[in-house]
């Protein structure tokens, strides 16, 4: 299908069958993973830290070899046809592996001759794209005094020089700031939406994986515990809940008895009673403040409880997101397991 | 961050780019990086004019030994400056290697189709510039100073080209440390035993006048001994052609030993399919 500027999406997907990274001591970063990213998407791929992404994003893009399984990047075998792959892709890994004594601009000048474009090109979409990612006023500074932003910005217009059909982006906001963040999840969403670039994100943030994503999978030690689509996940573990706080609280229990018929009383705020809904949240959410209008309950807080990646999170592993986090921070400080996307790199 | 959008599409990548194209965008990498860090670059240089300096008064009484080649002891000290001038390029260039592989730089040149050999010409380039800074300086400071070149001025481009030779010999030993580590502290702790390596060498008296026998065997086999008598031949003696061959020699030879091992360790760390 082809896209806004004319490029097909044809053969730029990612097709991943049982892959599989042991590391010295057969410790299994990535245990046996399946997924199918589709051309021009964006797929997300969340989990605490340690839990196998970085990992992945290695295999995928050629830098560590596979233990066991397949996958093919842009059409192509990520063991068999490296050169291939590489040539297709562009990362933005973990860190902005940038060189603090060079600019910008050296920057797209040594990452062009590399991919073998010619001068003037190199010249020519290197200003593009340093404009493009709001760097054109230090586009000729050392790149040792960028703020964090700035270094992620050129690392992503450095992914983006030679011109890729799948575009690895590796945890590309930790660390930014919210307005940082939130111009590149701009530039991430207008990259697949108005170019066709599929991308791949590995992420952390439940917030970022939820708005970005048109697919996402949950990792969790080296397995993954759940795919789908972020309304589809959320929609699985749970259904919606709305809470009402009447304006007299002395109406709390005539408020439970009015929200019985919608779905299962849940525990609420003191104040206020709470339903899990049976059916579709929009629909009911107009039948509940018909039915406390018509009784003559005066409400002073009504409100919709979606289902949220974390509930996603909790359902599949047991613990949440942020638990996650902390147990494995703990497990790096005690050395109880190996930074495995340390060891990756 | 601009939305501005670009309207032409995307350039088709390029699988197999020509080494030509690769290797002096490295080599002006490798340059910039070195000369945009005066504190790699003026310690590298001036060290080992303090030595010379602290030699040359210190040791000076030694020009009195019978059979001492030259009554100046500035001379006969400064070859010694473009050996750890050669020191620091087995650091220097370490140091890149192993922070480009801390910082995940490496990677990034993984990621493009790179061509390996360009990666290590590159990484010697600003080995090379900076060997030829120093070469330069050394012999300024040492002739305004008062040494002088019996081998005359075609005997100071000579001098030059073997300072050249050496540094980038000790800069491949530095690139194959480089491949192996990950961080750049690793290959700072090589300066101390190579510091040895270089004071049991006849850096600080001929050959022949080394009195203790076990020194003067070591100082025999120690090929920094006759890269160090190549630049004295053309500083004391003027034209000789078997100190001139030894000392090219031992460099070329320290040079593809070097290169063996740097590009055994770049296999290694390129563990890209």
């Amino acid at each position: 299908m082809p896209s806004s500027n004319g490029r097909t999406r044809e053969a730029n997907g990612i097709e991943v069958e049982g892959l599989v990274r042991e590391f010295k001591g057969g410790v299994r970063a990535v245990d046996g993973i399946d997924f199918e990213v589709r051309p021009g998407e964006i797929y997300g791929f969340l989990g605490p830290n340690g839990a196998g992404k970085s990992t992945t994003v290695h295999m995928l893009t050629t830098l560590l070899p596979p233990t066991a399984g397949s996958a093919r990047v842009a059409g192509y075998d990520v063991v068999k046809q490296g050169a291939d792959v590489r040539d297709a892709i562009g990362a933005a890994l973990q860190e902005a592996a940038l060189d603090p004594n060079l600019t910008a601009r050296d920057h797209m000048r040594l990452q062009g001759a590399l991919h073998g474009m010619p001068k003037d090109e190199r010249a020519r979409r290197g200003d593009e794209l340093i404009e493009r990612v709001g760097l054109s006023d230090a586009a000729d500074r050392k790149v040792g005094g960028y703020s964090g932003g700035m270094k992620r910005r050129l690392d992503l217009a450095l992914a983006l020089l030679h011109g890729p059909r799948v575009l690895f982006l590796d945890e590309p906001t930790t660390g930014l700031d919210i307005q940082s963040r939130t111009a590149l999840w701009d530039e991430v969403a207008h990259l697949s939406r108005d170019e066709g670039v599929t991308i791949f994100l590995t992420t952390q943030y439940l917030e970022e994986a939820d708005q970005l994503a048109d697919h996402l999978g949950i990792i969790d030690h080296g397995n993954i515990v759940a795919a789908g689509t972020p309304d589809a996940l959320k929609a699985e573990v749970g259904r919606p809940t709305v809470e009402v706080v009447p304006a007299d609280h002395s109406e709390r229990d005539r408020s439970v008895e009015l929200l019985r018929p919608f779905g299962e009383l849940v525990p609420g705020t003191p104040q206020g009673a709470a339903v899990r809904l049976e059916s579709d949240g929009g629909e009911r959410l107009a039948d509940i403040i018909r039915a406390f209008d018509q009784a003559g309950v005066k409400v002073a807080n009504l409100e919709l409880h979606e289902a949220s990646l974390n509930d996603v999170f909790l359902t599949k592993t047991g613990r949440s997101l942020e638990g996650a986090q902390r147990e494995a921070a703990k497990e790096s400080e005690t050395g109880e397991q190996p930074a495995l996307e340390g060891a990756a790199a | 961050m601009e939305a501005a959008a670009i309207d032409a599409p995307l350039p088709r990548g390029r699988n197999h780019p020509s080494i030509w194209m690769q290797a002096p965008e490295l080599a002006r990498r490798s340059v910039m990086r070195t000369i945009r860090q005066p504190a790699a670059v003026i310690p590298a240089t001036v060290f080992p004019l303090i030595l010379l300096a602290i030699n040359s008064v210190g040791l000076k009484s030694a020009t009195t030994l019978p059979g001492f080649p030259t009554n100046s002891y500035l001379t006969f000290s400064l070859a010694f400056a473009f050996i750890q001038a050669g020191v620091f390029a087995v650091i220097g260039t370490g140091q890149n290697l192993a922070e480009d592989n801390q910082t995940g730089f490496f990677n990034r040149l993984q990621l493009t189709p790179i061509h390996p050999a360009a990666l290590v010409t590159g990484q010697l380039a600003g080995t090379l510039i900076l060997g030829l800074f120093q070469a330069a300086t050394y012999i300024s400071v040492g002739l305004l100073a008062g040494a002088h070149i019996a081998a005359g001025f075609g005997g100071a481009l000579v001098l030059i080209a073997l300072a050249i030779c050496i540094c980038l010999a000790f800069g491949s030993i530095g690139l194959a440390v480089g491949m192996r580590v990950d961080a750049p502290e690793k290959v700072q702790s090589l300066f101390p035993l190579i510091f040895v390596f270089l004071f049991l060498s006849s850096m600080s008296l001929p050959r022949n006048l080394i009195q203790t026998d076990w020194f003067r065997t070591i100082a025999t086999y120690n090929p920094v001994s006759y890269m160090v008598e190549g630049l004295r031949s053309l500083l004391i003696s003027g034209w000789d052609g078997e100190a001139l061959a030894l000392g090219f020699g031992c460099a070329l030879g320290i040079l593809v030993l070097g290169l063996y091992f740097a590009s055994t360790g770049l296999r290694e760390r390129m563990a890209r399919t």
